[in-house]
């Protein structure tokens, strides 16, 4: 095929293309292979070697690792740890539902009425990431705590009890956990729905639909992507957090992560840690294998 | 069923136009319903910001120079202080360095794989399906086993935990967002002006310096942008293998087991600052092209 295109410049219309040959098929990979790299032994690689490491057996004292085939370690660390896997699961779920209800109409609101505004609206959605993760789940510490500026204002005016405390129960984790990651359900539901054709909605009035069929049976179906992507970019992150649960639960209410992250840096216990580790990759995996089976991995491009 | 055959019926014998259904509950819905909310949850969302601000100013009392969930009155003294915190001073200025090196590198290598992603397709870029569902992976999958993973990976190899096992996570963490950015700005890209250059006489080198990357700036730019914020909020990765050199987040998760020193608010605020000014800044730019 490549012979065939001519190489007399001067003619200057055919030859379009500077090279050909072998630089010209090997572009593409090399185009690719920094990234593709440093993906590979910094991404693929470990979470291969963790798989590896969940069948180590690792000495407590000096965290030194020896292989042993250990396929028991799976199957113990969900035994032993089921309580804590259930608490991140139950936490994650009323986070991204209350998140997904709290951004929706707003999502709507600026997709369909944001008008010249928009940008500004969406500034406001994403504002959180202005301030780092930490610090904002700190700020709720503060807002949250008995002494602090609400709840004291409110038992002040005698509107709570002098015992209602907030911190340190599960109700505040699944609070920070709503707050640090509604931007995550807000935005691809708002991609969702700033795509639809208004002219399709506009169809189904002229076809005598009502307002609520409208919604129920145009624009609803057609944000259900944007949905699942929005379940996925919360629900995800959500399940592996720690941080909420750290500052804001006390020491009640133990996430998965929690665990993990103990096992890791503070009983030197890789065996263990890696195993936890693998069973909330597989959890999440099924999640992101079904988006990728269902909508495709290229779709999610867009909600980001 | 029944009920909606009714509905033709009753609008048959009330004849209304076409294209312009009762437009009533629409307005009271998207006039003040709906407006009202919106309003409400981005108070919802502002509202930690101007708490951590405002405790930012509170005084202190008591011997420890830790803020207290109470409010002690009004002081700028934090401000003036804000380097008095040697620990805090020098994780912060870690994280710019590490923000900036792992930015730089993951904008070059991720703009580079999206170029190929854009141009190439499967039948002369074998494994592009693969490199596309690992970027997809890398989006989707928890931080936690990321960090976990890398840790471990650095523990079997013996490699010392510092600043350069966080520029190499970091890198690894941004290149998705990087290429998949780039990718988008990049998808409406008329290759016929390259070719224009091409027909001038111009090198593949200086058409891609003067032709191709001024066109994808404004992706790269954005790219590098999302590199750079994730790279200095990042938490749960940097936990796991900052080892001695610790980055600003992970300090001040490590300062809150004893109490938050209130200069950590004060680069909040700062760090806020600056963020929502760039933020700004880029929306009036594109608004005046």
């Amino acid at each position: 095929m490549e012979q065939t295109v001519p190489t007399n410049r001067p003619g200057g219309v055919v030859s379009r293309r500077p090279r050909g040959g072998i630089g010209k098929t090997l572009a593409p990979y090399l185009l690719s292979l920094p990234a593709g790299l440093w993906l590979l032994l910094l991404f693929i690689v470990p979470l291969g070697s963790l798989l590896i490491m969940s069948l180590k057996t690792c000495s407590p004292a000096s965290g030194a690792c020896t292989m042993t085939w250990n396929w028991g370690e799976l199957p113990s660390s969900v035994s032993l740890y089921h309580a804590q896997f259930l608490t991140s699961f139950y936490f994650a779920t009323f986070a991204t539902i209350i998140d997904l209800a709290l951004s929706f109409p707003i999502a709507y609101w600026i997709a369909f009425h944001g008008g010249r505004r928009k940008n500004f609206f969406l500034l406001m959605l994403l504002v959180p990431f202005f301030v780092s993760f930490i610090i904002r789940t700190i700020v709720w510490e503060f807002v949250l705590s008995n002494n602090g500026v609400v709840l004291h204002t409110l038992k002040h005016f005698h509107l709570l009890p002098q015992s209602f405390h907030i911190l340190g129960t599960s109700v505040a984790v699944i609070a920070g956990l709503a707050y640090n990651y509604l931007p995550f359900t807000a935005l691809p539901l708002y991609v969702a729905l700033e795509r639809i054709d208004h002219r399709v909605l506009e169809a189904a009035y002229d076809l005598y639909a009502t307002r609520r069929a409208g919604f129920m049976r145009v624009v609803f179906p057609l944000t259900i992507p944007g949905i699942f992507a929005a379940f996925l970019l919360t629900f995800i992150p959500a399940f592996g957090d720690y941080v909420n649960q750290e500052i804001l639960g006390g020491t009640a209410n133990t996430m998965i992560g929690t665990v993990i992250q103990n096992s890791f840096l503070v009983n030197l216990d890789y065996a263990g840690g890696a195993s936890l580790s693998a069973v909330l990759l597989a959890i999440s995996l099924v999640g992101i294998y079904l988006y990728a089976r269902l909508l495709g991995a290229r779709t999610i491009e867009q909600y980001l | 069923m029944s009920v909606r055959h009714d509905e033709p019926m009753v609008s048959a014998s009330t004849p209304r136009p076409f294209s312009a259904p009762e437009r009533k509950p629409r307005r009271r819905w998207g006039r003040f319903v709906l407006p009202t909310y919106s309003w409400l949850v981005i108070a919802y969302l502002v509202f930690p910001i101007a708490i951590m601000i405002m405790y930012s100013f509170n005084k202190v009392v008591g011997g420890l120079q830790l803020v207290s969930f109470t409010w002690n009155g009004f002081t700028a003294e934090w401000y003036q202080q804000w380097s008095n915190v040697p620990g805090l001073t020098s994780a912060f200025w870690l994280s710019i360095r590490l923000g900036v090196v792992s930015t730089l590198i993951a904008t070059v290598i991720g703009t580079l794989l999206a170029i190929a992603l854009v141009r190439y397709q499967p039948s002369r870029f074998k494994g592009k399906g693969a490199v596309e569902q690992i970027l997809f992976l890398n989006i989707a999958a928890p931080e936690i086993v990321m960090g976990a993973s890398l840790l471990g990976l650095f523990v079997t190899f013996n490699i010392a935990r510092g600043f350069l096992t966080l520029v190499l996570a970091h890198v690894m963490f941004s290149i998705a967002y990087v290429t998949v950015t780039v990718r988008a700005r990049m998808s409406g890209f008329d290759r016929s002006l390259e070719e224009a250059a091409y027909d001038l006489g111009a090198r593949p080198l200086v058409t891609f310096g003067r032709v191709t990357l001024p066109l994808i700036m404004p992706g790269v730019l954005a790219g590098a942008l999302m590199a750079f914020a994730l790279s200095i909020d990042d938490f749960v990765t940097s936990n796991f293998i900052s080892g001695s050199s610790v980055p600003f987040p992970v300090w001040v998760y490590g300062a809150t087991r004893v109490g938050t020193p209130p200069q950590v608010f004060v680069f909040g605020t700062a760090i806020f600052a600056v963020g929502i000014g760039f933020a700004i800044i880029s929306i009036v730019m594109a608004k005046k092209k």
